[in-house]
């Protein structure tokens, strides 16, 4: 069954898009992570407008933020402190992203850009988790202590604030530019970005992983929805038809992953992640780097 | 700003401007003259129809082409190793639709010439780029390159036809033809032109105006967003956000 997308402008299979939902959300639920860096590239794949991928996908982050948070809240898992520090970044950030984002499209290369940041960020992600997972399941192999935090330049900087939640005495600069630099991610690429922002806050901020997640997706649910209202307004790339469709099939995939992700190992589902992050890496690396089948492409003169 | 081309059309639709015919003889009816854009939309064929006094041996071409545009084109160059949007020319009110039919090829009735005034074929389409007189003469051996890569790329994309359709004859005088809409057919006002040519001249010709036009729910959507972008942004995260909640409240209990 076919469904014509009012903001895309082009007509796609309902079944496909619930499909997609279902198998991202399903992927979301067994690794904990959002999916949007799996979602964006599909939907980009099956010939949705790159710009219109991109900011459809962070309105339904919204939505499987919103109710992946409610369950971290439950159990007291978010530090809302730090939580703040971040959405003031990240607000920032998106903000500049979402300008970035029409100049590129203007210019005719936002969807270079946006491929090549899915190329470095998913391939230095990608790579690092699966490094970290082989050295993890070595470790406990050989009941090796994971290395302790160590004091470094970070502990210097100024504007110093305790995180009771987190146990933390840092400075607010870290926070907000981590969250920057996560909203800047959200408004290019059409992500959440928890896959910088989550080993960001264990490995630099060193959060106490318990509270890190619930964290940063309540960061999450507001960088999207700041990200979604300014692509609304400046780009109308904002598809509510295409978002419904993918979260329809996103919360119902992401609860039965949850139950399947139960059942696997810690080191070997990022083992398994970190493939999949470099599976996708590699097939956009490939589209940049293989000769494009049409040498010329189309664009409207001050596109609106 | 879409809105006022729909609005002249009605207009000019109501007062019966938009047929005009010149003989008198030849007569053209559409199935339909606008094409409904809803959540179903797939693409859809026209039934063109239409009879005129055929004594000799006249050639029938329809030519539908529409909403007219800007296009910029850009062309993809190796940047350290990947391809990246390269040189761009801007080519002027280009058809965002082009599509052809005629009861025989038409290179066999219609010289070239005749072809290009009347912009026949896409051989005849007049592309020309935006500010013609700043393109200094070197270069346009590439303004021809890159005209050839918008026809392919219209073309991959469907909204340039391949090749002509074929125009039936019922008959001596009655013809009839199926005009393709695919499913990206972009929204805009279409001119539906009927030639009869003879020996290499047009003896009669006739022009439908067509609209192709979004409707109910895709229609509300599309000026929505953009009427009350602010709006729109705000309550697509409400809806998405009581999605969220409502998807962990179902869930939970079961």
């Amino acid at each position: 069954m076919q469904i014509y997308l009012p903001i895309a402008e082009m007509s796609v299979n309902i079944f496909l898009i619930l499909g997609m939902g279902g198998g991202v959300g399903f992927l979301s639920g067994v690794f904990g992570v959002g999916g949007g860096f799996l979602m964006t590239p599909l939907l980009i794949f099956i010939g949705i407008p790159p710009a219109v991928a991109v900011a459809t996908e962070a309105n339904q982050i919204v939505a499987s933020s919103v109710s992946g948070v409610l369950a971290h809240w439950k159990r007291g898992n978010v530090d809302f402190k730090m939580g703040t520090m971040l959405l003031v970044g990240g607000v920032i950030g998106s903000s500049l992203g979402v300008m970035l984002f029409s100049f590129l499209r203007d210019l005719g290369q936002l969807d270079l850009v946006i491929k090549l940041s899915y190329v470095i960020f998913l391939g230095i992600i990608g790579f690092l988790m699966l490094i970290e997972s082989l050295n993890a399941m070595r470790r406990s192999r050989k009941h090796i202590a994971p290395p302790k935090r160590t004091h470094n330049w970070m502990h210097g900087l100024p504007f110093k604030v305790r995180f009771r939640r987190s146990r933390l005495y840092v400075s607010a600069l870290l926070p907000i530019g981590i969250g920057a630099l996560v909203g800047l991610l959200a408004a290019i690429m059409g992500v959440g970005g928890g896959f910088v922002m989550v080993p960001a806050m264990i490995y630099l901020l060193g959060m106490p992983t318990a509270v890190v997640v619930g964290t940063s997706l309540f960061q999450i649910i507001f960088v999207t929805a700041n990200v979604t209202v300014l692509q609304a307004v400046n780009t109308q790339t904002v598809d509510v038809v295409l978002a419904l469709l993918l979260l329809a099939g996103g919360v119902v995939g992401a609860q039965i992953g949850a139950r399947a992700g139960v059942k696997l190992k810690g080191e070997q589902l990022r083992g398994l992640l970190a493939l999949m992050v470099l599976l996708v890496c590699a097939k956009i690396s490939y589209d940049l780097i293989a000769a494009p089948a049409e040498m010329f492409t189309l664009g409207l003169v001050g596109a609106h | 700003m879409r809105i006022v081309p729909i609005i002249t059309f009605m207009i000019a639709l109501t007062i019966g401007f938009s047929t005009q015919t010149k003989a008198g003889e030849l007569v053209v009816d559409l199935s339909k003259t606008v094409v409904p854009i809803t959540t179903s939309f797939t693409g859809t064929d026209l039934l063109l129809f239409g009879s005129f006094n055929n004594d000799n041996n006249a050639d029938i071409v329809v030519v539908v082409r529409g909403p007219f545009q800007d296009e910029v084109v850009r062309r993809k160059e190796r940047v350290m190793g990947v391809w990246a949007n390269g040189v761009e020319m801007t080519f002027e009110s280009v058809p965002s639709y082009y599509y052809i039919a005629a009861n025989r090829p038409i290179e066999e009735f219609l010289s070239d010439k005749i072809a290009k005034i009347h912009k026949i074929g896409i051989n005849g389409l007049d592309l020309s780029l935006k500010n013609q007189d700043q393109v200094p003469a070197l270069i346009k051996a590439q303004v021809r390159e890159f005209r050839a890569g918008l026809i392919a790329t219209k073309q991959d994309e469907g909204l340039f036809g391949k090749k002509p359709g074929n125009v039936y004859f019922k008959g001596k005088s009655l013809f009839r033809t199926n005009l393709h809409f695919p499913a990206n057919v972009p929204v805009g006002e279409y001119g539906v032109d009927v030639f009869v040519f003879r020996d290499n001249h047009i003896v009669d010709e006739h022009t439908t105006i067509l609209a192709v036009q979004k409707f109910g729910i895709e229609a509300s959507i599309y000026e929505f967003a953009h009427r009350n972008a602010l709006l729109y942004g705000i309550l697509a995260v409400i809806l998405a956000a009581a999605a969220g909640w409502l998807a962990s409240v179902i869930f939970r209990k079961s």
